[in-house]
């Protein structure tokens, strides 16, 4: 094929120019750089000044967002940073039980034998106090006769956001009591939708008329997670930890949901996953692993989409504004003209993210039910049976209407 | 030992973001179809809109969770270096 025949499209000639004067543009613009040198300087000046201090380091900021602390950040950098300490609860195996507050190891401090490397509490060597060279201690700070209970970030913040949810829920069952047969009013508005929500669509449909069972775990996990993955989004203090983006709790969550299956599967279910009914038997000694695989890897994959979508909502906010330091090492200019772009984009992703904190609480929610209805489902048989019955039910009904 | 070959050499980091990037195609062309056959079905009988909403955004969240595990995946390689 020669190069006349690609260039007789008019389409693929048009893109093909837009190549060429965009190459040409871009090399002319290096070839005519009046002072090259200059730039060189201060593209060497910057690269020292990176090295000694230490530069912006998107990937740093990121994992420390997203991760589990000791303490809750507010504003500020290094020496001159604001945070909330949070209790440091240690049992030692040799020396019984510490309770301290983490400003005490705050800046690789230590206190009482322990300090912090990497967020992480350790037992510091003896003889080596004061500031020490964290590398090295990271290879004997020794955590084999520390159990770490203390209340960190996202325990704090899984605590706040239980008070929020008792606080909303008592009000609301407090009103429903004093205001029986009027209309809803306040906060019972806004729970009342939802709640019914989750009655009608979410358990009704997909467990059947033994839903009942299952309304206090479906409702708690699916307020739980909501509120939850609302806090996240609040980038201040009340808010901001990455508590359903941390994979404990959705494993937490996930395993609940395995249990309640477990504890609430019948025969046919049973039989279903070891031998399903009218299948050859070779055909089985495929399809019974797999079916038992299943059965974990449901829960499993409900834990990965929980805390794959709440962790990347964050890293997707606090990477539009990393950008701007990034861009604003080069140039203030260049800072400033994408700050209005990737504030732009923030507002629009935050508005993303409240849909998603919905739909998430509603997938597991859903996801769980539907598992549910699946563990507790009779046999066809049965089913037929159940129906014929509502029938004369309801036929009943009728003649006595 | 083919892995840990492989997340010592700074192409792994590469290699990862284009594993995002392909795993972002897959779900843009799984939400696409959702997305374009919901609003045919919607087309066909838009008295049957709410429920046709609800699946598609169900759906949609599903196939997500697919893109999401090659996400993760990939995030482990970058941040396991």
């Amino acid at each position: 094929m020669s190069y006349t025949t690609i260039l007789l499209s008019k389409k693929t000639r048009i893109i093909t120019l837009f190549i060429t004067v965009f190459a040409l543009s871009t090399f002319k613009s290096f070839a005519y750089e009046p002072n090259e040198d200059s730039l060189k300087k201060a593209a060497a000046v910057a690269h020292t000044e990176t090295e000694t201090k230490k530069g912006f380091d998107a990937g740093k900021l990121i994992t420390e967002h997203i991760g589990d602390a000791h303490e809750w950040h507010l504003w500020g950098e290094g020496e001159h940073a604001v945070a909330i300490p949070l209790p440091i609860i240690i049992y030692n195996k040799k020396t019984g039980l510490d309770i301290f507050l983490s400003n005490k190891l705050e800046g690789g401090e230590v206190y009482k034998g322990y300090k912090l490397v990497e967020n992480k509490v350790v037992e510091a060597e003896e003889g080596l106090v004061g500031v020490n060279d964290e590398v090295e201690n990271a290879a004997t700070g020794n955590t084999n006769n520390i159990i770490d209970l203390s209340i960190t970030k996202n325990v704090m913040s899984l605590l706040i956001s239980a008070f929020i949810l008792l606080w909303v829920f008592l009000s609301v069952a407090k009103t429903y009591k004093n205001r029986v047969g009027q209309a809803p009013k306040g906060l019972q508005s806004f729970v009342e939708p939802l709640i019914v929500f989750v009655r009608d669509d979410v358990a009704k449909t997909s467990i059947g008329p033994k839903y009942e069972k299952f309304m206090p775990y479906l409702l708690t996990v699916f307020f739980f997670i909501f509120i939850n993955n609302l806090m996240g989004l609040i980038p201040i203090f009340p808010g901001g930890a990455n508590l359903t983006g941390n994979i404990a709790v959705c494993a937490v969550l996930a395993c609940f949901t395995l249990i309640i299956i477990f504890a609430n599967s019948n025969g046919h279910y049973w039989r279903h996953i070891f031998a399903m009914p009218g299948v050859p038997a070779w055909v089985l000694i495929i399809l019974t692993p797999i079916e038992l695989m299943g059965v974990v890897l449901r829960p499993f994959v409900l834990m990965i989409r929980l805390f794959a979508n709440i962790t990347a909502g964050h890293i997707i906010a606090l990477a539009f504004f990393s950008l701007i330091f990034i861009f604003g090492e080069m140039s203030t200019g260049a800072g400033l003209g994408v700050a209005v772009l990737s504030v732009a984009f923030t507002v629009f992703m935050g508005f993303l993210e409240l849909l998603v904190a919905f739909l998430q609480a509603y997938v597991f929610t859903l996801l769980s039910a539907m598992y549910f209805g699946a563990a507790i489902e009779e046999g066809h048989h049965a089913h037929d049976e159940h129906h014929a019955h509502d029938g004369a039910h309801s036929a009943a009904q009728i003649d006595i209407v | 030992m083919m892995s840990t070959v492989l997340l010592e050499t700074p192409l792994a980091q590469g290699v990862a973001a284009v594993g995002a990037g392909i795993a972002a195609l897959g779900a843009g062309v799984g939400i696409g179809r959702i997305g374009g056959s919901a609003l045919e079905s919607v087309a066909r009988q838009p008295e049957a809109v709410n429920d046709i909403r609800s699946n598609m955004i169900l759906t949609a969240a599903l196939v997500e969770g697919a893109a999401f595990f090659a996400m993760v995946v990939a995030l482990l390689v970058v941040f396991n270096k």
